[in-house]
């Protein structure tokens, strides 16, 4: 957003230091801006996740404050913050209170490089999703310091199951993310959502088999990054009582909780924005030029199109990564390693090299047709795919014969 | 069996406790696990956290006065209890259970088994990870429970029978209901499997886990879908007949040919499965055939049996239930013991236990159905 700053401050004819003043001003209040996202989205994530979830469950989930117990998660997070902040004796105190300020940032600081749309992102860096895989990278110092400090054989085994998961499965995901890079040519997220188009063939995913296989792979490792289910083992309620998160209550409990659903966001954006065509709007080839050629008025208008699409698949996705959490029982931890490393490692591998090859393929005459036609055969198979399983949903839904209503649920 | 040794422990082990405020230990149990790792080294069940003295209680209560009792043996299947509570003291007496309070007792009894096995599946799948199965079976056990209601008034702890019957005779209509209940549960059962059992994840963490040999499972008087998963082919229904079940046709489900092996935590919950449907069966069948007639044979309120002992069994949910009944000719009896299976279950876990890792231990104690009161009564 340096240059929406350059824009403003231009006529203000400021001197160097009162530039840098005002860089840093600037600086604060954007990452006050991306923090208050964060926060609305993990907490109003946490409220659609246990609507979701009662529904998936034949139950009503909260309901009582606010519209349709919108603002549940208000009450929750004000509830937490009024709990006694209990540090039990035998704990390493200092990693017991640092544990959460180290896991937090990991979660919140990928928002940074998220583009929410066309020039709307926190900070435009080269190294985008780079810096995205290494900042959540950091999470996993947190957790396991937690699981150490809290002296609790259930909390240590926890944090010792997820420093081995996170790590492994930060392999598969780095290569899945690399077969979009090879064919975008960049590491920038800006510029890897101008590589793909508007419409789905356009789409990273659908662009060859190979991209299609990563985007599957992609979404398997980082579910297993952020200890979403069937990758839920550190937390494993049922076997680790609560993991990590054991001993911890009130405030710091909320940052770990805080992260997690702020990660929920972070995952579908990021397969937004690698797979998906991120903010790219249907029908328009070159959003810039489209920007530039348009009034003011106009530009707001697309720019906040491009938004609208970039929230649009990501809401889906985040329904989706919900549903599969309240659908999926837990593997087991020998059968986590196993996915990991005999399967998804071996194919990332296929398919960063079978995307390559894609890659050196002529585009010209009759090459074209083929690229093309890979594009729609792959476009095909997605589509079949999703509305297989639409078609599973309903016919579940209607398998019962009972009669649907809404009305207690509303 | 190896058994833990503190003395001998290295450094290389741990002791940790699961339970008695465990998340999947379902109950007031204790497994103090020695770990190496995530692999379990020994296992030592520590029960006795919920031990309430029924044995004793009998003792002290007059013979009517504790049927409400052994519905608290086994809280999911209380009729169970009841059931076999009843038919000892019935046989002590010598009376004669009228063919309509029979087939009443075996609606009834089947009933509770097909909630129980729901709640033993539901709960299984959630051990492994998966909440939402558990709530489908809730579901569908709360109407159940609504039939349960309007059946003899209660919906968990039942207090059902009595010496010589049942308490409530059926209101108007409920056969009727009964039947659509059938008719929804047979559609209900395939879309659970849908959701839960055909699922590759749940198949895989269940398959080869825990497996109780043949040997074993009798070696260790194993009962119910337990033993009947290890490929042995007993039910006391068949086996033992009581109560009208020989005038209704019904399988006794074996493991064997199900994927995996014989005896493996995923053969005990498809056994579960199945009997679900053996005793949807025995109900419609019971309900169909319902005679007409007395429903409480005349028997004095507080009886008095003559001296002499017996021993009643029933197929409980979780196996053989026994009530051994010794009556020294007062109204109250001289020793009542309660022979039951979850107790036998526990015993089991240091045996199969070693080898295991802690998330298969779930998925193994899970696969038991253990319920606390009953394995401490």
């Amino acid at each position: 957003m340096k240059y929406l700053f350059d824009s403003l401050t231009a006529n203000w004819n400021l001197s160097p230091w009162m530039t840098t003043l005002a860089l840093v001003l600037w600086v604060v209040v954007i990452t006050a801006g991306v923090l208050v996202f964060m926060a609305t989205f993990a907490g109003f994530t946490s409220w659609v996740e246990r609507r979701i979830a009662g529904r998936m469950q034949s139950r009503i989930g909260p309901n009582r404050v606010g519209p349709f117990g919108g603002l549940q998660w208000l009450a929750d997070g004000l509830k937490c913050f009024l709990k006694e902040d209990v540090i039990p004796k035998a704990t390493d105190p200092v990693l017991f209170r640092l544990a959460p300020y180290l896991v937090f940032p990991g979660g919140f600081a990928a928002f940074a490089a998220l583009p929410f749309g066309y020039g709307i992102a926190a900070s435009n860096i080269d190294i985008g999703i780079f810096y995205i895989t290494a900042i959540t990278s950091l999470v996993v110092i947190g957790i396991l310091m937690a699981g150490w400090s809290s002296n609790n054989k259930w909390s240590l085994i926890g944090g010792v199951r997820s420093a081995a998961q996170i790590i492994s499965y930060e392999i598969p995901g780095g290569l899945a993310i690399l077969t979009v890079v090879v064919l975008a040519g960049t590491l920038n997220m800006h510029e890897l959502v101008v590589a793909q188009g508007g419409w789905p063939w356009h789409w990273f995913i659908f662009r060859n088999p190979f991209t299609f296989v990563a985007f599957f792979i992609f979404f398997a490792s980082i579910l297993a990054e952020g200890n979403r289910t069937p990758f839920d083992l550190p937390e494993a309620e049922s076997e680790l009582v609560a993991g990590y998160l054991t001993e911890y209550t009130g405030m710091r409990f909320l940052f770990f909780l805080f992260t997690e659903w702020a990660n929920v966001w972070v995952i579908s954006a990021l397969l937004t924005t690698l797979f998906l065509g991120g903010w790219q709007i249907p029908g328009i080839t070159d959003l810039g030029a489209t920007i530039a050629a348009a009034t003011s008025l106009g530009k707001w208008f697309w720019v906040l199109l491009s938004v609208a699409m970039f929230f649009i698949k990501t809401s889906a996705l985040v329904f989706l990564v919900i549903q599969i959490r309240w659908t999926l029982p837990r593997l087991r931890v020998d059968q986590l390693m196993i996915m990991c490393w005999k399967y998804l490692v071996p194919m990332g591998f296929v398919t960063l090299l079978g995307s390559a090859i894609f890659l050196v393929l002529p585009r010209e005459g009759a090459w074209a047709w083929f690229h093309l036609s890979v594009q729609g055969i792959m476009t095909l198979i997605g589509f079949a795919i999703v509305a297989g399983l639409i078609g599973r949903a309903w016919y579940n839904i209607h398998a019962l014969k009972d009669r649907i209503s809404l009305e207690n649920w509303l | 069996m190896s058994r833990m040794a503190v003395e001998t422990l290295d450094n290389e082990s741990t002791i940790v406790n699961m339970g008695p405020q465990h998340p999947s230990t379902h109950g007031v149990i204790n497994l103090r696990l020695q770990l190496k790792g995530e692999v379990i080294e020994a296992v030592d069940p520590n029960v006795g956290f919920l031990h309430r003295s029924i044995e004793k209680i009998a003792e002290l209560t007059q013979y009517t006065g504790f049927i409400p009792y052994t519905d608290r043996i086994d809280y999911l299947g209380a009729m169970f209890g009841n059931m076999g509570y009843c038919m000892a003291v019935e046989k002590l007496l010598g009376v004669e259970v009228p063919r309509r309070a029979q087939y009443m007792r075996v609606i009834a009894c089947e009933l509770n088994r097909i909630i129980n096995h729901l709640i033993a599946c539901g709960t299984m799948s959630m051990d492994l990870g998966a909440f939402t199965p558990f709530l489908h079976g809730i579901r569908e056990r709360e109407k159940v429970n609504d039939m349960m209601e309007k059946i003899c008034g209660a919906r968990l702890n039942y207090n059902y029978m009595r010496f010589g019957g049942v308490s409530l005779d059926y209101m108007p209509g409920l056969d009727k209901e009964i039947l659509a209940f059938l008719d929804r549960f047979e559609r209900f059962l395939p879309e659970f499997n849908r959701l839960i059992t055909g699922n590759e994840i749940f198949v895989q963490r269940l398959l080869h886990v825990g497996v109780i040999p043949k040997e074993t499972a009798i070696h260790y008087g194993l009962g119910g879908p337990n033993l009947r998963a290890s490929g042995v082919d007993f039910d006391v229904r068949r086996d033992y007949p009581y109560s009208v079940y020989p005038e209704f046709s019904f399988d006794v489900v074996t493991g064997g040919h199900y994927p995996g092996e014989c005896g493996d935590s995923y053969a005990r919950y498809m056994v579960r499965i199945d009997e679900m449907r053996q005793s949807a069966r025995l109900v419609r069948q019971a309900v169909e055939g319902l005679p007409e007639g007395e429903y409480l044979a005349k028997v004095a309120r507080n009886p008095v049996p003559p001296k002499g002992e017996v021993y009643s069994k029933v197929e409980s949910v979780r196996g053989e239930m026994g009530f051994y009944l010794v009556s020294d000719g007062t109204d109250k009896p001289y020793r009542l013991k309660v022979r039951t299976s979850s107790f036998c279950a526990m015993s089991v876990m240091p045996e199969i236990g070693p080898g295991l890792m802690v998330a298969d231990m779930t998925a193994f104690f899970g696969s038991l159905d253990v319920v606390a009161p009953e394995v401490d009564r």
